[in-house]
């Protein structure tokens, strides 16, 4: 059965990967570069198989923050996967050759937010129309950004 | 009294069974509506007239009063034609239908035959209105319904077999007259297993649920007739009403001795009356009961099932009158 | 053969001679359990392709929450899933509390479970009723059964009303606690109401299991291996039935489920009968869980932050958590990023069905349009959840 152990030191190997302090989850942040290559290994060898959801976060001078969050149901552990991309970048690794969920939350989260995601199969809008102009979760996207009524 | 020429005698009792029958169908979907309430916990209508025995006069005048739509690709003469088309048939099974021994419009020699052949065109007008729609859930109904039809009509004419073989005629007042004895059904083994693939084989004949598949209002929006409305509408209604009521006057005579009955002669036709809507409220019974199957489970059951234990049932009752008429001298 | 098609039915005719046809399920449909949009491509009755067009009921909650503070929120949480309002409104309060570390009083978590475990019953009646007039039409046997599970989901309502007075959204939880306190006479309601539906269970069941096309309609239907349950994310119900013993209730328990003894059903076969029989045993689980509480209900405050009116008075410091509750239909979950103000800085919801819908273009192709039907009734999706 894995451990927390086992995760941390898998995990450390990554280099720049800091590990949080709790056990659940255990929140691993990490570079974007090895956004996949994480997934990779969470899922084959340390078990994570279930894939609860995958979200970014708009952190206005900071960047984007792309999180995920994985669960091993055998051993009842649980990871949150966070990554920076960085100020001004909008690309991210695609989870999509690992987790098939990731497919639909990773076209939220371009709708939402403007992230590509470089892998992604079928990239576009999910919740909103395909003519919708902006991203809204975007803290620049005002909330009563005016938008053409529908006919 | 002067005899009126046959022909003004024929017009008048088409007539008056025509209007019976349309009458009589128009009551029977509110005796459906009110058992199947009944069935649901509930009352059903209620407040159209007292316990709602109105509501079918009431739902005829809005059918009337409803615009009449014509989807503009349609092919608009076919569109037109097919609910009239698919009526016709519907209401001429009534024609070789005997209400009492010697009370009917045309006790035809061929009867049956001529019930079971005309009853089954209703099939044209259904596939007419369901591909003249334009539209694509229509046509998948259509398609669905021809396949389903044809499929059961078959064992359904196995089961009409039955009493045929057991009465020695095709002429519909004979085989009454031949239970006066003893009906077909209480027939040991025969008759209660024709019976059943009587029923079973009309139920999906009639495309009523479990064997509703063409209409399945949760995939095909009411399938070949969704486009229609109104007047259109009330035709195809009436239609398929008057054909579950054809049915089921088709099976109290083969089955359930028709006019047969205690008490004096005259009330013969009310005992028929009685015994359809017997069956008839068997059907509904079943449809307000059962989820439907899909349509390749309902093919698969009239082919692999019961096609050969109807064709079985009637080589043993062939096999029975034989033995019986060489027993008996 | 291509030239005596009517011109006016959209066709595409591929390499190999076969004919497609793209049929369109949805938005406005009869069975579509809401605002859904299944574009098929079908060959002949099998279908080949499934494209799900989501976002017509998307009001853009994660966007909201940014502008609503604590206090306000909880109430709007109940329109994700609607059908089982109090689930979202417990995650989100949970959130909020789980970062400020306020404490909540026994008793208000008991009632929270409470109110969780009578919307599962509610929200299982209305999914039992509305598959099967899914699979046997609004006129016929489905609508009988329909009917039968609306009369007993009517009761819980009733109970509902009787304690929060709404019966669909209710705005019962507060972060520190819940809003309203059950009245007097609650408790011998809820007892003959969860009687009442446990005898009626008796008669679902043998309505449908013993019936031949129920079983003809679910039985290897709509299969979801393991694999691709915990792949995709699906949850609830529809997990358990592919053979993954996962409740969060009993493995990362929160509130107060470690105090109550009840059974996780687990099946195999990950096809519809599987999610039926699942979803039945979680009935009977429920009300089982219901009268525990009812038999410990602790005496004590409802909300330790009771009175708060003003809309800035909640302040959660700096953190983030993610909080996750066992739906009817799966795993709820809040995302929450609290930036110490009184309003959240970043919230995302987790819907179950969301997840749960992701899984149809994977098991949907090779069934017939019959089984759509059945597979999206099983599956279980509420729209609001799915867009938010």
């Amino acid at each position: 059965m894995v451990t927390v152990a086992d995760v941390r030191t898998r995990v450390s190997s990554f280099a720049g990967a800091q590990v949080g302090e709790g056990d659940s989850p255990i929140a691993i942040t990490i570079a974007p570069t090895d956004w996949l290559p994480l997934a990779v290994a969470l899922r084959r060898e340390l078990g994570f198989g279930f894939f609860s959801f995958m979200s970014a976060v708009d952190w206005k001078e900071d960047g984007l923050e792309v999180v995920a969050w994985v669960d091993n149901t055998d051993a009842r552990l649980s990871v949150l996967m966070k990554t920076r991309l960085g100020v001004g970048v909008t690309n991210c690794a695609s989870l999509v050759s690992e987790y098939r969920g990731a497919n639909w939350m990773e076209r939220e989260c371009f709708d939402m937010f403007g992230i590509r995601f470089e892998g992604h199969p079928d990239l576009r809008r999910i919740l909103l129309s395909d003519d919708w102009v902006g991203h809204p979760l975007l803290k620049s996207y005002d909330v009563d950004t005016p938008y053409p009524p529908y006919r | 009294m002067s005899p009126l020429p046959p022909a003004a005698v024929g017009t008048i009792a088409g007539v008056a069974v025509l209007l019976g029958v349309i009458g009589l169908v128009t009551y029977v979907t509110l005796l459906e509506r009110k058992f199947a309430a009944r069935m649901q916990s509930r009352v059903g209508p209620y407040r159209v007239g007292p316990h709602g025995l109105l509501q079918p006069i009431a739902d005829a005048i809005k059918l009337m009063m409803k615009e009449d739509i014509v989807p503009r690709e349609a092919d608009k003469t076919v569109f037109n034609l097919a609910p009239v088309i698919f009526l016709i048939p519907c209401l001429l099974i009534f024609a070789t239908i005997p209400f009492a021994p010697g009370l009917g419009i045309a006790d035809l020699n061929i009867g049956i035959l001529f019930f079971l052949a005309v009853s089954s065109m209703e099939i044209v007008g259904l596939f007419m209105a369901g591909w003249s729609s334009n539209n694509k859930y229509a046509l998948l109904s259509a398609m669905r319904a021809v396949n389903q039809i044809i499929s059961y009509d078959l064992p359904f004419l196995m089961a009409a077999l039955i009493p045929v073989i057991l009465a020695g005629s095709l002429k519909l007042g004979d085989i009454a007259a031949a239970q006066e004895g003893l009906w077909f059904i209480a027939y040991p083994v025969l008759g209660q297993l024709g019976f059943l693939a009587y029923i079973v084989a009309s139920v999906a004949a009639e495309n009523r649920v479990p064997f509703d598949i063409l209409e399945a209002e949760s995939e095909l929006v009411a399938g070949f007739r969704v486009e229609y409305s109104g007047m259109k509408f009330a035709l195809i209604q009436l239609g398929e009403y008057a054909h579950v009521l054809g049915t089921s006057f088709l099976g109290a005579l083969l089955f359930l001795g028709a006019w047969a009955g205690p008490g004096p002669e005259w009330l013969g036709p009310v005992w028929f009356i009685l015994k359809a809507l017997l069956i008839f409220l068997l059907i509904t019974w079943i449809r307000w009961s059962f989820i439907r199957i899909r349509v390749d489970q309902i093919l698969q059951i009239s082919w692999k099932l019961l096609w050969p234990a109807s064709v079985i049932l009637v080589i043993a009752t062939a096999i029975t009158v034989v033995v019986r008429s060489s027993n008996g001298g | 053969m291509a030239a005596e098609i009517s011109p006016r039915i959209k066709t595409e005719l591929d390499y190999a001679g076969a004919e497609r046809l793209t049929m369109n399920m949805g938005p406005q449909h009869p069975s579509a359990h809401g605002v859904f949009r299944a574009i098929l491509t079908l060959e002949g009755e099998t279908v080949v392709e499934v494209d799900a067009v989501i976002g017509y009921l998307h009001r853009c909650h994660e966007k909201l929450a940014e502008t609503l503070a604590y206090v306000q929120y909880p109430s709007i949480a109940s329109k994700t899933d609607y059908v089982a309002a109090m689930t979202s409104e417990h995650a989100y309060v949970m959130a909020a509390e789980r970062i400020a570390k306020i404490d909540v009083p026994r008793r208000a978590d008991y009632l929270r479970v409470l109110v969780a475990e009578l919307q599962r019953v509610a929200s299982h009646c209305l999914w039992l009723g509305t598959w099967c007039m899914d699979m046997g039409g609004a006129l016929g046997g489905g609508a009988t059964i329909f009917l039968y599970c609306i009369r007993e989901r009517e009761l819980v309502l009733d109970l509902f009303e009787k304690l929060t007075g709404a019966r669909l959204l209710y705005g019962f939880h507060q972060v520190g606690g819940v809003r309203y306190d059950v009245p007097a006479g609650f408790a011998a309601d809820c007892r003959q109401t969860i009687d009442l539906i446990e005898a009626r269970l008796l008669e679902y069941e043998a309505m449908l299991e013993d019936n031949t096309f129920f079983l003809m309609r679910t039985r290897g239907v709509g299969v979801i291996s393991r694999e691709l349950a915990q792949e995709v994310g699906i949850s609830g119900p529809l997990l358990r039935a592919s053979g993954v013993d996962f409740d969060l209730r009993r493995d990362l328990p929160y509130s107060v489920y470690p105090d109550f003894q009840f059974k996780v059903p687990v099946e195999t076969d990950g096809d519809c009968l599987a999610r039926y029989t699942v979803r039945m045993v979680e009935f009977r689980e429920s009300i089982s869980i219901v009268r525990q509480i009812l038999d410990g209900l602790p005496e004590g405050p409802i909300s330790s932050r009771p009175g708060v009116k003003a809309v800035a008075q909640v302040r959660v410091p700096k953190g983030e958590t993610y909080t996750r509750v066992e739906g009817p239909r799966g795993e709820v979950g809040c995302y929450l990023i609290a930036d110490g103000g009184p309003r959240p800085y970043r919230m995302k919801w987790r819907g179950a069905s969301f997840s749960n819908l992701a899984v149809l273009p994977f098991i949907i192709p090779g069934h017939s349009v019959a089984d759509v039907v059945a597979i999206m009734g099983s599956v279980d999706p509420v729209f609001g959840e799915v867009d938010r």
